[in-house]
């Protein structure tokens, strides 16, 4: 950019106070002479005038006026008389409009130091995160009482919504579900494998695959791809009827959002993760078997015995007992975070992320207690 | 109206030429050979009924939308010949306000409006902030409003912080979509009067889309009718009320029409 498009002149002579302003002043220039205008200043002042000359100006914007305006304010608070001279009337009338604005605004209030700062934000996290344990326990306890009542009156459980859910959380899952047990539980048998072979004990592969498969792994990773893909739609779903103000018209309408939006989505989680994870068992088992015929040639037949004697029935029922728990988490935080809405759709995109890594987490803080409470009972 | 010190070399002259427009949807005609000029320090107000390409006609002179065919003229300058940088320089001067603002959600109004002189500016911070504060000033909006956050906003200052980050640059030209709708008549007559005020100090030419009656017959220079895929009359608001054409008719004389008439 061209340092000499604009330029001003100050004359500080004995009976007058000038500064002429010429050239183009605009937006694109006018930080060329931004400092340098801040330090005007004058040794005598007392009642002199000093003249604010444009008549050398060839282009004014507003960015150019408020220069020129503020220079003026900058003088008089020293003591001047302003008077401005050589001003065209399109000119005049774009320093009229400037100088009704009034004067600069302080954009970037004292904040304090930085620690200061930091430690505010802290707490506010830690109090956000206290809130939001109260607040999810508070919706835990009105779904559940909201589900009480449907159960009490069956005919108020909605019957199209909870299937329509069933099947976009449960049936669609299914591929994905399975694809991704078969390779889990195959890559658990092949390094299992590798490992026992060590020991001369690789007859064990089987017993770790069907340990591992039914008690946790089956069951978490079919949670955490339900927390991924129906946790999340459920926040994008009713997110998005939150913000077009579709839940405030039900609300209107004497319809109770908990028991239209909610209780089927966590009805459907409900009846559906546990299919789900059993299929995922079984696939995964699958998964584990053929790794384990092509690594250790054994026979199918064999595979089959051996894991029958690996593993009992509550291998299997611990894994399968925890999936409606889970799924309940999972929906509750899902639905909950799609209500907590407000507005914009940045905050649908907030909520979702924040109801994915909430159900996650949850999940597996949720499987550790289970683990401890089933070494606790001895199963 | 025009401002002698800023162009000197383009006066009189019709600052944005539209010639021969056409544009379709999935073969749904909007404009045919549609043609339009705008005088440079006017303000012009676009009228249509609902679907006939009023904000289409605005979205193809900025370049939001590629015409099927016709010729767009803005500063005297072809922008089907114009190379990408020439494009650029022509797209920072003129600002547009979109329908509810477009402020966007993650930046503070301040931020907002910099957004221009950051991008294509190199300009310190102080002086950043001392210029975003005249603009959100100018614009009727008082201090607290700087560091707020779009959604923290009416839908009225959302308008006119959304007027402020288009006057950024100082553009020679502003194109407004509907800047009254969704105001209560107070804040549409407030902000009438401010496109106005902008317009007298700054030496604008404005280009809307409205279907405001009071801001058609209090702010608009002339009035543009599109109907029949076409512009099917220009003119000021008493070559309006004389026209015979049944649609211009019914629109210009209807009740909502004579109340703004008695009123204004």
């Amino acid at each position: 950019m061209d340092g000499e498009a604009l330029s001003f002149h100050v004359i500080d002579e004995n009976g007058t106070f000038q500064v002429d302003f010429a050239g183009e002043w605009t937006v694109r220039h006018v930080q060329s002479v931004d400092d340098r205008l801040k330090t005007i200043h004058s040794q005598r002042v007392a009642g002199r005038e000093a003249v604010l000359s444009l008549g050398e100006v060839s282009r004014l914007d507003t960015a150019g006026a408020w220069m020129i305006e503020r220079t003026a304010s900058q003088l008089e608070a020293l003591g001047f008389t302003v008077r401005r001279a050589g001003v065209s009337p399109v000119q005049q009338a774009l320093l009229d409009a400037i100088e009704h604005t009034g004067t600069s605004i302080e954009m970037h209030p004292n904040e304090g130091p930085w620690y200061i700062a930091v430690l505010e934000r802290m707490g506010a996290t830690v109090r956000q995160i206290g809130n939001n344990i109260l607040e999810q326990l508070a919706f835990f306890g009105l779904v559940i009482t909201t589900l009480g009542r449907a159960i009490r009156r069956p005919s108020r459980l909605r019957v199209v919504p909870l299937v329509h859910h069933m099947e976009k959380a449960g049936l669609d899952a299914l591929p994905i579900v399975a694809l991704m047990t078969f390779l889990i539980g195959a890559v658990i048998a092949q390094q299992g494998a590798v490992q026992l072979q060590k020991l001369g004990a690789e007859v064990y592969t089987v017993n770790l695959v069907a340990i591992v498969f039914l008690r946790e792994v089956g069951l978490l990773l079919t949670a955490i791809i339900v927390a991924g893909r129906s946790g999340s739609a459920f926040t994008a779903e009713i997110g998005s009827m939150k913000m077009r103000e579709e839940v405030d018209a039900m609300r209107t309408l004497g319809l109770d959002p908990i028991e239209m939006l909610v209780v089927p989505r966590v009805l459907a989680l409900v009846i559906t993760l546990p299919l789900l994870t059993f299929i995922g068992d079984i696939v995964g088992l699958i998964g584990g078997g053929v790794a384990v015929w092509t690594m250790l040639d054994t026979t199918p037949d064999a595979y089959l015995v051996q894991l029958r004697e690996a593993s009992g029935f509550w291998t299997f029922g611990v894994g399968l007992l925890k999936a409606p728990f889970m799924a309940l988490v999972i929906a509750m935080i899902g639905c909950r975070a799609g209500l907590n809405v407000s507005g914009s759709a940045e905050s649908v995109g907030r909520q979702t992320t924040s109801s994915v890594v909430q159900s996650i987490f949850m999940v597996i803080v949720l499987d550790a207690a289970f683990a401890i409470f089933f070494t606790g009972v001895g199963i | 109206m025009s401002q002698t010190s800023r162009h000197t070399n383009e006066q009189d002259d019709f600052i944005i030429q539209v010639r021969g427009l056409d544009n379709s949807f999935d073969g749904h005609v909007v404009h045919q050979n549609l043609s339009l000029d705008v005088k440079r320090g006017e303000i012009l107000g676009i009228v249509g009924g609902s679907g006939t390409g009023k904000s289409v006609l605005l979205r193809s002179i900025v370049g939001l939308r590629e015409p099927q065919a016709g010729d767009l003229s803005v500063f005297g300058q072809r922008l089907k010949d114009l190379t990408e940088d020439e494009r650029q320089a022509i797209e920072q001067r003129w600002g547009i306000l979109f329908q509810d603002g477009a402020l966007f959600s993650a930046l503070s109004v301040a931020e907002n409006v910099q957004v221009a002189f950051r991008e294509h500016l190199s300009m310190k911070p102080s002086l950043m902030d001392e210029l975003a504060g005249l603009k959100i000033r100018l614009v009727g909006l008082d201090e607290g409003a700087c560091s707020k956050y779009p959604s923290e906003l009416s839908g009225g200052m959302r308008k006119r912080a959304g007027l402020a980050r288009a006057l950024a640059l100082d553009p020679e030209i502003v194109f407004l979509d509907e800047p009254t709708a969704g105001l209560d008549p107070i804040g549409a007559h407030a902000f009438d009067m401010l496109i106005k005020d902008l317009q007298r100090a700054l030496g604008l030419t404005v280009f809307m889309v409205t279907h405001d009656l009071d801001t058609l017959s209090t702010v608009c220079d002339r009035i543009a009718v599109l109907a029949d895929k076409q512009v099917i009359l220009v003119g000021t608001m008493d070559d309006m009320l004389q026209s015979t054409h049944p649609w211009v008719r019914e629109y210009f004389h209807g009740p909502r029409a004579r109340a703004a008439r008695s009123s204004g």
